[in-house]
C-alpha cells in the first residue's frame, strides 16, 4: 500500500512535529509512505473566502504531487475535508475525482482503512479533545450532539488505547471554537470570544492537553492559552498517538 | 437602523461582545434552548426520519410552487377568503392599507409575522395614520423600544429583565425597578387585552398554509393571534409564498418539528386553523413574493426557501450566540438570514456568508434539512465573482494564491514568515495584525517538516 503524505501548509511551516510524528505512525503501521516535497496547500484558504476561482493552480499541483498514490493521508481534517468536497480541475477532472475517493485524515485512515487495534502509545495526561466541526460535520469522525443518532468517536477510540491518558469530558462537547478560517481576522472579536470559551470549557473541567485532528482549531486556541499565560498546552491527535515514555 | 448601513457584521458584534457578561449571559440562554431542542428531538426515536419527510415535502412545494399556489388560491376564495398577490414589500404594504382604509379602521393589532417586519409595514401605516401594535409580547416589547426583534421567535431574546423592567416604567407606568418577569407579564396582558378589545382590525402572519383546502395555520404560544383575529370585524393574514404544503395531513410532520425545533417544546400552546370568515367578518389573505421567486431561480440556494422559522439554526449558532441578532442587520437574522438576505440586496448583506466559521451545526439542526452552511460558502462564490468583496482582501487573495500554487515561492515564503517570528515577533506581532490583538502567534520553529524531510528522510 503506497500512501501519500500530505502535510498542510501551516503544518509544515508552524508544527513539524505534528508532521513528523504523523509519518512515524504510519511507518510504524507498516505503511509505504511517500511525501511529496513539492507540495503547498490544498487552496482553502482562497476558496473558503469566496475566491475559489483562485485556486485552479493550487488543486492542479495537488493533483500532480497526489495521483500516484493508493491513499493520500493527512493530519488535518479540514485539509481533508476542503479536497473531498472541492478538488475539481478543468484539466484532469479524472483524477481529481479519483482523488476525492481516497484522501484520508489521518485518524479515520487508522480505524477504517488500516482498521488498528492497539497502539504501543504512553501518554499520562488529562487530554480534552476538541471535535473540529469539520472532522466531525464533514467527515464524521464522531457523531455530532445533533443529530438523534448512535454515538460513535473515531478519535475518542484511538486515545482509549493510550495508556495513562485521562479523556475529561466538556460541557459542550462539539461546540465549534472560532477559528474558521479567514473568519478568525475578519470576525476577530467574535472568534476569539469563541476560542475564550472554548479555552474555559477545558481548563474548567482539568485539562492539561488540549487534543485535535485539526491544528488550525489548535493554533487559534494556542494563541488564546499562551496570551493569557496558561500553562495548558495544545497537542495535535498524532503526537499523542505516537507518544512514548 | 441607521447605524446598519454602515457597519458591518464584524463591527457590529464587536460592540455587542464589549459587555462580556451580557455575551456571555445571551449565549446560555440560547444554548438552553438548543440543550431543550436536543431533548425534545431525542425523544422521537423517528426525529431523522421525520426531518427528511419535512425536506421532501417542502423540495415538493418549491419544485411545483405555481400549481400549489393556484390549488389554495382557488381554495380560499372557494371558502369565502378575499385573495391579494403582492410583487413587493411596497405592494403589500399598500394593499394593507386598502383594505383597513376601506373599513376606516385607524387602529391595527398584529401577531407576530416576520413577513411584516420584512415589509418595514408598521412604519408604512403609522405614516399613513394607522396605529399598529404588536400583540406578540416579546415583538410588543421590541416595539415599545423602538427596535427591530433580534432573534425570530425570541424578538427580544438580547435584552434582560430589568431592561424591560425600565421601557415599562417608561411606557405603560409600573413601578421603577420592578424586574419580576411574571409581574411584567401580568401587566403587558391587562394593557394588550384592552387592546385587543377595541381593535377592529387584525393581522397575523402563517406558519402553514394548506394548497388542499385553502386554510392556514398560525403557531402562537399566547394566544394573540387568536385573540386578536376572533375579535375582528377586518382578519388579514401575510405570508410568503414559500409557506404553502399540499395537503393537511402534512401538519402532523411539521407540527412536531416545529415547536421541539424552536424552544423544546413538544408542540405550541396554539396551532390555530384559519378558513372561513366568520359572519359579517371580513377575511384577506396577502401573498408576497419579495424576491422569493428571484431565489427560486438560483439553484443553489432554491432550499432556503424550505425553511419553517423554527429559529433552531440561530440557537446552535455559536456566531449568532456571541454576536445578537441586532448584528446581523437583516429581519431574519442568524444563519438562515445570512443565505436569504443576499438574495435581497447583495451589496448590503456581502458580508453576511462571512459571519460564520461555516462549523454546519445550522444544517445538522435544521428541521427541514437546509444546508445552510453549504450555501453560506457558495454565496461566498458569488459574492466575489459579483464584485462585492472588498479590494483589499481581493488583493491579498491573488498574493496568497501566487504564493501557494508554486512550491519554489511556498517555501521562500515560508522561510521568511517563520524567520520574522523567531527574530523580530514584533512585525508581526502587532496591533495592525488582527490574529495578535489577543492571540500570540504560534512560536516558529527553526525549520518546517519538508526542510526536515529532506535534509534527514530523502
Amino acid at each position: 500500500m503506497n500512501v501519500g503524505l500530505f502535510i498542510p501548509c501551516y503544518v509544515n511551516q508552524f508544527y513539524p512535529n505534528a508532521a513528523k510524528a504523523t509519518l512515524e505512525l504510519l511507518q510504524k503501521s507498516g505503511v509505504n509512505v511517500v511525501y511529496p516535497v513539492k507540495q503547498t496547500c490544498c487552496g482553502q484558504p482562497m476558496a473558503n473566502s469566496g475566491f475559489e476561482h483562485l485556486s485552479k493552480e493550487c488543486n492542479d499541483l495537488f493533483i500532480k504531487n497526489f495521483s500516484a498514490f493508493d491513499y493520500i493521508v493527512g493530519p488535518s481534517a479540514s485539509c481533508i475535508l476542503h479536497i473531498k468536497e472541492h478538488l475539481h480541475s478543468d484539466k484532469n477532472e479524472e483524477q481529481a475525482a479519483a482523488i476525492r475517493t481516497k484522501v484520508f485524515e489521518l485518524v479515520e485512515f487508522l480505524t477504517d482503512v488500516l482498521k488498528i487495534e492497539k497502539l504501543d502509545a504512553v501518554f499520562p495526561h488529562k487530554v480534552g479533545l476538541h471535535h473540529s466541526c469539520h472532522g466531525l460535520r464533514g467527515l464524521y469522525l464522531s457523531q455530532m450532539s445533533e443529530l438523534n443518532a448512535p454515538a460513535f468517536s473515531k478519535p475518542q477510540y484511538l486515545l482509549n488505547m493510550v495508556k495513562g491518558l485521562e479523556q475529561i469530558t466538556l460541557d459542550r462537547p462539539d461546540e465549534c471554537c472560532g477559528f474558521g478560517g479567514v473568519f478568525c481576522i475578519s470576525e476577530e472579536a467574535v472568534s476569539v470570544k469563541m476560542g475564550k470559551d472554548r479555552v474555559t470549557d477545558h481548563l474548567k473541567n482539568g485539562a492539561e492537553y488540549i487534543t485535535s485532528s485539526d491544528l488550525s482549531c489548535l493554533m487559534h486556541l494556542e494563541g488564546i492559552l499562551h496570551r493569557n499565560k496558561s500553562s495548558v498546552k495544545v497537542i495535535h491527535i498524532a503526537e499523542i498517538l505516537n507518544a512514548t515514555i | 437602523m441607521s447605524q446598519t448601513k454602515t457597519k458591518d457584521h464584524a463591527a457590529l458584534a464587536a460592540a455587542f461582545i464589549k459587555d462580556e457578561e451580557r455575551v456571555d449571559w445571551h449565549d446560555g440562554a440560547l444554548w438552553y434552548i438548543r440543550e431543550k431542542r436536543d431533548i425534545a428531538a431525542k425523544q422521537i426515536p423517528e426525529w431523522e426520519e421525520l426531518r427528511e419527510a419535512a425536506s421532501m415535502i417542502k423540495s415538493n412545494v418549491i419544485s411545483n410552487l405555481h400549481e400549489y399556489l393556484l390549488q389554495f388560491e382557488a381554495n380560499l376564495k372557494k371558502n369565502g377568503v378575499m385573495v391579494h398577490w403582492a410583487d413587493n414589500a411596497q405592494e403589500h404594504n399598500e394593499i394593507v392599507y386598502s383594505i383597513l382604509k376601506a373599513k376606516e379602521i385607524s387602529q391595527m393589532v398584529k401577531s407576530k409575522s416576520m413577513l411584516t417586519e420584512e415589509c418595514h409595514l408598521n412604519e408604512y401605516l403609522e405614516e399613513h395614520g394607522i396605529e399598529v401594535i404588536n400583540s406578540d409580547l416579546g415583538e410588543y416589547i421590541q416595539q415599545i423600544d423602538n427596535e427591530p426583534p433580534s432573534h425570530i421567535v425570541l424578538p427580544c431574546i438580547h435584552k434582560r429583565k430589568e431592561e424591560i423592567g425600565e421601557l415599562f416604567h417608561e411606557h405603560l407606568g409600573t413601578e421603577k425597578g420592578l424586574s419580576d418577569p411574571t409581574l411584567l407579564t401580568r401587566v403587558a396582558r391587562k394593557h394588550l387585552r384592552n387592546i385587543f378589545l377595541t381593535r377592529r382590525g387584525a393581522l397575523t402572519g402563517v406558519n402553514f398554509a394548506v394548497a388542499e383546502t385553502g386554510e392556514y395555520v398560525v403557531c402562537t404560544n399566547e394566544g394573540n393571534a387568536d385573540m386578536g383575529a376572533h375579535l375582528s370585524e377586518v382578519q388579514i393574514a401575510s405570508m410568503g409564498l414559500e409557506k404553502l404544503i399540499p395537503q393537511k395531513k402534512h401538519l402532523g410532520i411539521f407540527l412536531r418539528l416545529l415547536a421541539r425545533s424552536a424552544t423544546g417544546q413538544p408542540i405550541t400552546i396554539y396551532s390555530s386553523h384559519y378558513k372561513k370568515p366568520r359572519e359579517g367578518q371580513e377575511m384577506h389573505l396577502i401573498l408576497v413574493d419579495g424576491g422569493r421567486t428571484r431565489q427560486l431561480g438560483r439553484p443553489d440556494f432554491r432550499e432556503s426557501l424550505k425553511c419553517i422559522k423554527c429559529g433552531a439554526c440561530m440557537n446552535t449558532c455559536p456566531v449568532y450566540r456571541k454576536s445578537g441578532g441586532l448584528s446581523y442587520h437583516n429581519t431574519i437574522s442568524g444563519p438562515i438570514g445570512a443565505i436569504l438576505a443576499p438574495n435581497l440586496d447583495m451589496e448590503k448583506h456581502a458580508d453576511l456568508p462571512y459571519a460564520s466559521t461555516l462549523c454546519g451545526s445550522c444544517s445538522n439542526v435544521c428541521p427541514v434539512k437546509i444546508n445552510i452552511h453549504e450555501q453560506l460558502y457558495k454565496w461566498r462564490q458569488v459574492i466575489v465573482k459579483e464584485g462585492y468583496a472588498a479590494n483589499t482582501k481581493a488583493l491579498g487573495m491573488k498574493t496568497m494564491a501566487w504564493t501557494l500554487s508554486s512550491p519554489g515561492k511556498f517555501t521562500t515564503a515560508g522561510k521568511a514568515g517563520r524567520w520574522f517570528l523567531h527574530n523580530i515577533p514584533f512585525v508581526v506581532n502587532n496591533k495592525f495584525n488582527p490574529w495578535y490583538k489577543q492571540r500570540d502567534m504560534p512560536e516558529g520553529p527553526r525549520e518546517s517538516f519538508a526542510e526536515w524531510f529532506i535534509k534527514n528522510k530523502e
